[in-house]
């Protein structure tokens, strides 16, 4: 055996143990080299007479991420080419087979007729989980951070090694749906209770404890092999299986709305693979394994939410030549709503924070923010009460300025009031040293505007958050005309320091994610006051794949700041800036009715304890109602979301984006575009340019000039050009 | 082309379809035989002329498995050559049996057939042959699948019908049959089930509740809200029809159809035959058709196909006197009342399924019995049966009289 990512070893029982440790990396994955090596390995400990059964550990931190997600790229790739060269038929069949290789290794793995047990430490997932699965024996180490599960949902596509199998012969159909559909990290302890493993043990007794289950004869047959194996949930046609599958088919349209293929392939290759045994139940999961693969979508998030976002906070965008900095002290001006999140999420990461307020109870009612969520979180078992009060002790309230100094980084969050952000920039300005950098938090007042109140104002920058901060993945960072190098680069560094997904933009208003938002919003605004049911505006963004309609979200916003918004609009840009029923309907619902939203407890729905539920009088409201039977459902869906799709087109015409990946990963992260398109350019990228021209010119004839295509559009239509093949980021880079 | 005659039919009485139902002792293939003895012998038909029994049951599994139809036939000692078919179309295979037949007979393929249906709900249970259309997600999930009973809400969050609607037709449907019963009305056509030594086991239908008020209805629970909550079944309700924020919840088990015991058969033959066996016609089958609809009503079928057979028959609505839908849902009869502006006075004027209930695979032939005879006892012409289909389909037959 040449081995080259796994150390191979013996011990006088006849014991061997597979130590998993590719060189050059800080975390094993599963390439085709560690399967063809994998695949000697399982030869050998079956032919060799001497060695009684194998345990798999890593020589890592973690036991290993899972499957190299660009090898599964590249097998596209080499399938189109295929398919010119060889034909589709042919092409398909290597793609099955390519595809299928590493479910193929597991089983026969899992049938060599000698035990393998898995000792795992640290995170396991994915492929590495399906692989531990394979093996006869699972054992975890009960350090806090092992972590096993199967989460190829989030990615699009599902666990294609034996996981959907495996899983569904070891539990309740349902919990194992459930498990797959998540695609959650499951804790040690939970694995167990889920049967998921054998034995949760401390990390220094691990391969001892695996080493003394093949000692005790640990049998080299999986349960399923065994004869007279039942699965958990017994036969899947059978009133048992009568109370599981209905629910579970309903579950997955109520989850996903249909739009992810993923999903439903998992359902299908579980309700298939149970009624055929283990072998057979491999290859039809192999089959929708396949076939998933090649979805747009599964195409389209696995570059947008696994490559990209995970390039964007690696730093793409950092400027290579500023040094990496090591962000110790942040300040933060304004301990409102958005100030206290921001010293929660810094806090957490181990930041020292100094949160200022304009007076010391305003700082205080700041910091108890954090108290309230770390209480939370020790409520639930999540964190100890030592934790609170390390975090707690990390954040300085005060209303003294002066402490300030020595800050790396200083992030106002003041009311959104261009003179009282001048004093505050002038005040902290006056504390400060040379060197710190000072952000804005704001979400509508240009930076390069703002920057003019700094001495220096390239290293004045925004970083613009999103509420609520502790849940919001998206940090957007805005670059004023005169923001330098240094500014990004601490923004950058700041924004990875708390864990978040960074893009930048360049100033303009509303940046990126509002103006996109604002779109959204006001196209909902404007069905209603065209006559579309309310609930039917609701229910189709959620089908065009939104996480809430225009109407919810308004209301999560406030209607009177939409108000102040548009007439903020009007006075800047003019009256065509706005749209006359717009600005109609927000004038009966804030002016006249007082109708706010969430915060007063009416807006489009009405709120009480029990719930919420759109407001009878909404009705009234509309002067002409459309029969829902006749409503073109598709052309509301596109609507939705062409109308942001556009504007982000825009943005990069204006270069206020001028990283493709960045509109696509910023609007799923900060907005929630629709996942399952990989972010609206991506969506356009799929529909072809052209189409997409000719759907925004036919909704343009019928619903406005909104929909008007930009001359960035035009142009590429004409040439076939798709935003990543124009724009690039991997040649621009290069 | 020859056309199709019905010449006779009969039904059982519909027994309560539980353990303390009245046929609960009686199996499957003896509610069936007993149909199909009455409708040969009240005729005295020869049983080698009947060239085929087409029997409606929609689960034919257990005791109604192995082709329900041609073991009633040798049960009721129709002898070797005759032979037997079951079908299924969930709720209107009963109709779609008797359709069945009288195409073969149109066709000129077959002279006399026995079209009808057998449910022993009691005995086999409802969905014991399991669902298919619920469970393979590669049809469930298009068919946006839900129980019939989340359906029902659906149809009456749609199209506007309170709880107060839904129970007044309910109450209407258990005054209709009583008064039914106690003029008579269904005299001519149910044969009591008798056992071996010739006593009536039951000899009427046996879930109608004249009493049945509005209080006493406005008492009852809602069914299928749990079900609809906690299965996700109302939230592909509302992705059907996106318009619907919340899912009223107002049938229960005084607005649904009872579920019951029972079977049914009908005589068709062309015109040639029924003479030479001395028969004398009833009804000439002026139409049928079945479709697929909206998946997510599931029970709207009727009005759908409805529209198709008037299409086909060249008639129009206002040509038909007396109208028979199967209750189902309260829901599925209101909509379909408001769906052609219909006069409440000619639609189920005797009740149904509500009141009497619906052994699946039998309703669609005894409601069509039903038709009949009202048609006779009013001297009226034209009478149209229709039944809402599970799966999203319906099934109608326009009948008049000869
Ligand atoms: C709705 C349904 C679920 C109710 O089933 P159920 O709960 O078993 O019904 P029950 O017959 O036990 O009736 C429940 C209660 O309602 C009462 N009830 C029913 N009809 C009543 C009436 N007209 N007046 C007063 N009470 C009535 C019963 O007395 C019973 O009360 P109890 O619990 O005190 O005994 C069932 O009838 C059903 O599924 N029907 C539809 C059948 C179907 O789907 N067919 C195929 C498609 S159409
Ligand atoms: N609320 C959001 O969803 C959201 C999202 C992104 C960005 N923002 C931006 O964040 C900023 C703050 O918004 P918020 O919602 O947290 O507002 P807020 O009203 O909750 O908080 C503002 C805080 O600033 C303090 N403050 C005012 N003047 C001060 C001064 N001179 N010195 C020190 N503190 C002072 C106030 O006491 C208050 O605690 C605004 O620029 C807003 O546009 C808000």
């Amino acid at each position: 055996m040449k081995l080259e990512n796994f150390r191979f070893e013996t011990d006088s029982d006849g014991i061997a143990l597979l130590t998993w440790d590719m060189p050059g990396r800080s975390m094993n994955v599963i390439t085709e080299a560690v399967m063809a090596e994998l695949g000697q390995v399982v030869d050998h400990v079956a032919g060799a007479e001497a060695i009684k059964g194998c345990v798999i550990v890593s020589g890592k931190e973690a036991f290993s991420g899972g499957a190299d997600l660009t090898m599964l790229q590249g097998l596209g790739g080499e399938f189109r080419k295929l398919a010119k060269t060889k034909g589709e038929e042919e092409a398909m069949a290597f793609f099955f087979e390519a595809s299928s290789r590493l479910s193929r290794l597991y089983r026969k793995l899992e049938t060599c007729g000698k035990p393998f047990a898995a000792a795992v430490n640290g995170t396991c997932l994915g492929g590495a989980f399906e692989l531990a699965l394979s093996c006869h024996f699972r054992v975890l180490s009960d350090s806090d951070k092992t972590r096993v599960g199967l989460p190829e949902i989030k990615v699009g596509l599902f666990p294609g090694a034996g996981g959907t199998q495996r899983v569904a012969r070891l539990m309740q159909t349902g919990d194992a749906l459930q498990m797959l559909f998540k695609g959650d990290q499951i804790k040690p302890a939970q694995a167990k209770a889920m049967n998921l493993v054998h034995a949760v043990v401390p990390r220094d007794k691990l391969v001892e404890t695996a080493k003394e289950w093949i000692k005790a004869g640990g049998s080299a047959k999986a349960p399923w092999d065994v004869e007279g194996f039942k699965n958990p949930s017994n036969k899947v046609h059978s009133p048992a299986g009568m109370m599981i599958w209905p629910p579970a088919n309903a579950i997955y349209r109520r989850e996903t709305q249909d739009n992810y293929p993923a999903a439903k392939a998992i359902l299908q290759a579980v309700y298939e693979g149970l009624q055929v045994p283990m072998d057979l139940g491999l290859r039809i999961e192999s089959r929708y394994f396949a076939h998933i693969l090649q979805t747009p979508e599964a195409a389209a998030m696995i570059r947008s939410l696994f490559i990209s976002k995970g390039e964007l906070e690696k730093g793409a965008r950092r400027p290579a030549k500023v040094p990496p900095l090591k962000i110790k002290r942040v300040g933060i001006v304004g301990a409102g709503f958005m100030g206290a999140g921001i010293a929660y999420v810094s806090a957490l990461a181990g930041l020292n924070v100094v949160l200022v307020d304009r007076d010391q109870e305003a700082a205080d009612k700041g910091k108890a923010y954090s108290h309230k969520l770390m209480s939370d979180q020790v409520m639930k078992g999540r964190a100890k009460s030592a934790d609170r009060d390390a975090l707690l002790a990390r954040i300085n309230a005060t209303s003294d300025y002066n402490a300030l100094k020595g800050c790396d980084l200083v992030v106002e969050a003041v009311f959104e009031d261009r003179a009282v952000k001048a004093e505050v920039i002038k005040k902290v300005q006056a504390v400060i040293g040379r060197r710190t950098i000072f952000a804005s938090n704001t979400s509508t007042l240009p930076i390069s505007s703002l920057a003019e109140n700094f001495e220096r104002p390239s290293q004045f920058v925004g970083i613009h958050f999103f509420s609520p901060v502790e849940k919001m993945l998206l940090v957007e960072i805005i670059l004023g005309k005169r923001t330098g190098d240094r500014a990004l680069a601490t923004a950058l560094d700041f924004v990875r320091a708390i864990k978040k997904t960074p893009i930048v933009v360049n100033d303009c208003r509303g940046f990126f994610a509002n103006r996109c938002v604002l779109n959204y919003i006001r196209e909902g605004h404007l069905m209603l006051a065209e006559g579309v049911p309310p609930a039917m505006i609701e229910n189709m963004a959620k089908k065009a794949g939104m996480p809430v309609g225009p109407l919810s979200l308004n209301d999560e916003v406030a209607l009177d700041l939409g108000w102040k918004i548009l007439q903020a609009t009007k006075k800047d840009l003019g009256a065509a800036a706005v749209d006359a029923k717009q600005e109609a309907l927000l004038k009966t619902m804030v002016v006249d009715l007082e109708r706010f939203g969430r915060k007063n407890g009416k807006g489009f729905y009405d709120y009480a304890p029990t719930g919420k539920k759109l407001w009878p009088g909404l009705a009234d409201l509309q002067k002409t109602k459309l029969v829902a039977d006749g409503i073109d459902r598709q052309e509301i869906v596109d609507r939705l979301l062409v109308v942001q799709a556009l504007e982000a087109a825009r943005t990069v015409e204006e270069k206020v984006i001028t990283d493709v990946r960045e509109a696509d990963v910023g609007a799923i992260l900060g907005f929630g575009f629709a996942p399952y398109t990989g972010g609206p350019l991506s969506y356009i990228d799929r529909m072809g340019t052209k189409a997409f021209v000719a759907l925004c010119e036919k909704l343009a004839a019928k619903h406005g000039e909104r929909f008007k295509p930009n001359k960035l559009l035009r142009a590429m239509a004409r040439k076939g050009e798709t935003f990543y093949g124009r724009f690039n980021p991997h040649k621009a880079a290069a | 082309m020859a056309e199709a005659f019905i010449y006779d039919h009969v039904r059982t009485p519909r027994g309560k379809g539980k353990a303390d139902g009245s046929l609960h002792e009686v199996t499957a293939v003896r509610l069936a035989e007993t149909t199909l003895r009455a409708v040969q012998k009240r005729n005295g038909l020869d049983p080698k002329l009947v060239d085929d029994v087409v029997l409606g049951c929609v689960d034919p599994v257990g005791e109604a498995s192995g082709d329900i139809a041609r073991s009633a036939a040798i049960a009721a000692g129709f002898g070797e050559s005759v032979p037997g078919i079951q079908i299924n179309r969930f709720c209107a295979s009963g109709l779609d049996a008797v359709a069945f037949g009288a195409a073969q007979v149109m066709a000129g393929q077959k002279d006399i057939v026995i079209g009808g249906g057998v449910e022993s709900m009691s005995r086999v249970g409802m969905g014991a042959s399991g669902m298919l259309p619920a469970v393979d997600p590669s049809v469930a999930i298009p068919s946006y699948f839900s129980p019939q009973g989340v359906a029902a809400d659906l149809i009456a969050t749609k199209y506007g019908f309170t709880r107060d609607d839904v129970d007044a037709f309910a109450v209407e449907s258990h005054k209709r049959a009583a008064k039914a019963w106690e003029e008579g009305r269904f005299a001519k056509s149910v044969v009591p089930v008798r056992d071996v030594n010739g006593l009536t086991i039951l000899g009427k239908d046996e879930t109608i509740r004249p009493n049945t008020d509005m209080q006493t209805l406005g008492g009852l629970k809602a069914s299928f809200a749990m079900m609809g909550e906690q299965g996700g079944f109302n939230a592909v309700a509302i992705q059907g029809h996106p318009e619907v924020e919340t899912i009223n919840h107002v049938h229960h088990a005084g607005n649904s159809s009872g579920i019951v015991d029972g079977a049914a058969a009908v005589l068709v033959g062309n015109k040639a035959a029924g003479r030479k066996a001395g028969l004398k016609p009833r009804a000439r089958i002026r139409g049928f058709a079945s479709l697929g609809s909206d998946l997510a009503l599931v029970l709207t079928g009727p009005v759908d196909v409805t529209e198709k057979l008037l299409a086909r028959t060249g008639m129009s609505i206002k040509d038909i006197d007396l109208i028979e839908i199967n209750e189902a849902f309260s829901a599925v009869v209101l909509r379909y009342l408001q769906a052609f502006d219909l006069d409440p006075a000619k639609v189920n004027v005797n009740g149904g399924a509500i009141a009497m209930g619906h052994p699946l695979g039998a309703t669609g032939a005894m409601i069509l019995g039903t038709v009949i005879d009202e048609l006779e006892r009013r001297d009226l012409s034209t009478g149209l049966v229709t039944l809402c289909v599970a799966h999203g389909m319906g099934t109608a037959m326009i009948v008049e009289r000869v």
